[in-house]
């Protein structure tokens, strides 16, 4: 199934929200050994990142170097053994979209809302409101089962900007769709963080997407994770995922991380 | 469609055995003999009927009550979990044939011990399958809650109990079974009324076609019972039948 994904194009954003930043100093992050007698494991030793309010930052790094494990210290979900972590309040958006199965659409999205204590009317509205704008007009009472992969992910992305949170955390936000829906997603994804600007943390193993999203990419080493190249991407959008500029620094990330 | 065959068949053959073999009526009634004492009888095992299927549904519908009770209980606190637990395997070994009796001499003939067998009997099953739902919620789920500053209670409210309702079900399913049984064993043990009674006083008076029938009654009872269940479940609960939500 091919359907049209647009960025929203009309200009008020539906969720204004104070933009915050986020900074990581020398953060250690280890966990006690799975199996008694094991060795502790350090997911990341001497990790820096610096998100500027409004920043789109991208994570890129091997399997197992501690992405994860940086997004829950972000989102404040675990705390440092050594060094600071200050970020303004964060929200998650993982792989799975983690959509309750049994709520419509536009109650999945306004479940942020509802926690704030929004009363389920003017919940409702809003969330219906924003999933209009994401191309999903009608489907405000459709089960999560009855929608596919890029439609609830963008379900999701409006329960995560109705959170009102300023920094949003990405988990491989992507990862769980076929690959011409990831990249409809992803054209979707930069027109949506254009109308509305948010801080946000992208971790992902696909390094074009990190090329085509991110202001800044940032290459982890393997476990302990650090920081070991932060590669600026100086190309305006909207991007083409063919631009030479972006191509180029696709392949100079691919060799930071072979390094 | 292969089951009515089968059972059509079966019944045919129990017919054809109890017809021509000559065997005595009281050792084995012909499925018509069945038939026509459920007739015959008909205002005398309804009266009994609902005297038993009272029991089996209010047996069940406390243990319901308790069950998740306990089951929230348990799960809101890990020191309960450690001191309950082992105590509800163990409540499971009590020997029912032993208990009855007992609760008998304590509560008399009435409705009380035959509550109290019925829902120490369910108890068990819906709180196991209950827990096992609860446990089983995504924990990124409960990640989410937090990152959205939800309170416990909120996390327990919008994510586990709707995720574990399917749980509460396949327990409420399971405890039809056994709630049953449960209710004729209270019966034997001390009663004036009830299907087991009949059964009771069925076989002495050579009555067996009679005994028979209530046992056809109490089987239906419980079928017709499973399937209001699995019918609520898939009204109430259809997405719980799809395989792509997060929180299964």
């Amino acid at each position: 199934m091919l359907t049209r994904i647009r960025a929203p194009e009309e200009a008020p954003p539906k969720v204004q929200t104070e933009l915050g930043s986020v900074r990581l100093r020398d953060v250690r992050k280890t966990f006690a050994a799975r199996r008694r007698g094991g060795a502790p494991v350090t997911a990341l030793d001497g990790l820096s990142l610096r998100a500027a309010p409004g920043e789109i930052v991208a994570v890129v790094g091997p399997s197992g170097c501690g992405k994860t494990t940086l997004l829950e210290l972000v989102c404040g979900l675990a705390a440092p053994d050594a060094g600071t972590v200050e970020a303004a309040p964060a929200t998650l958006m993982a792989q799975r979209d983690l959509l309750l199965p049994w709520r419509a659409a536009a109650d999945n999205a306004a479940l942020a809302l509802r926690v704030a204590g929004v009363a389920r009317d003017r919940a409702r509205r809003r969330a219906a409101a924003l999933l209009a704008d994401f191309g999903l007009r009608g489907f405000e009472r459709a089960r999560p089962y009855e929608l596919s992969g890029g439609m609830r992910q963008r379900v999701a992305f409006a329960r995560t900007l109705l959170s009102g949170r300023p920094v949003l955390c990405l988990d491989e936000p992507f990862a769980a769709l076929d690959a011409l829906t990831r990249h409809e997603m992803q054209d979707w994804l930069a027109g949506a963080l254009a109308i509305a600007p948010r801080t946000v943390v992208l971790v992902t193993h696909d390094v074009e997407e990190a090329v085509v999203l991110a202001d800044r990419v940032l290459v982890l080493s393997p476990r302990p994770g650090r920081v070991i190249a932060a590669l600026p991407v100086d190309v305006p959008r909207p991007r083409l995922r063919t631009d030479a500029r972006l191509v180029a620094l696709r392949e100079r990330a691919l060799r930071e991380l072979r390094a | 469609m292969i089951a009515v065959l089968l059972v059509l068949a079966l019944v045919a053959a129990w017919e054809a055995y109890a017809q021509l073999s000559g065997i005595d009526e009281f050792v084995l009634p012909a499925p018509s003999a069945v038939v026509a004492a459920l007739h015959e009888d008909r205002a005398l095992l309804w009266s009994n009927f609902t005297v038993t299927a009272g029991e089996i549904g209010l047996g069940i519908l406390a243990a319901l009550v308790l069950g998740l009770a306990f089951s929230v209980a348990i799960h809101f606190s890990a020191p309960l979990r450690r001191a309950l637990y082992p105590l509800l395997i163990g409540s499971q070994t009590i020997p029912i044939v032993l208990v009855a009796p007992l609760l008998v001499a304590w509560w008399g003939f009435g409705l009380t011990p035959k509550l109290a067998i019925v829902a120490l009997v369910c108890f068990f099953p819906i709180v196991v399958s209950t827990l096992d739902a609860l446990d089983r919620v995504n924990p990124e789920l409960r990640k989410l809650m937090r990152t959205f500053g939800a309170s416990r209670w909120q996390t327990f409210r919008i994510v586990e109990a709707p995720a574990a309702l399917p749980g509460v079900l396949t327990g409420a399913k399971l405890s039809v079974a056994v709630a049953s049984i449960a209710a004729i064993f209270a019966e034997l043990a001390g009663s004036e009324e009830g299907l087991g009674n009949l059964m009771l006083k069925a076989i002495p008076q050579f009555q067996t076609a009679r005994a028979f029938a209530a046992v056809l009654i109490l089987s239906a009872f419980a079928v017709a019972l499973f399937g209001l269940l699995a019918l609520a479940e898939r009204r109430l609960l259809p997405w719980a039948h799809r395989s792509e939500g997060a929180a299964t």
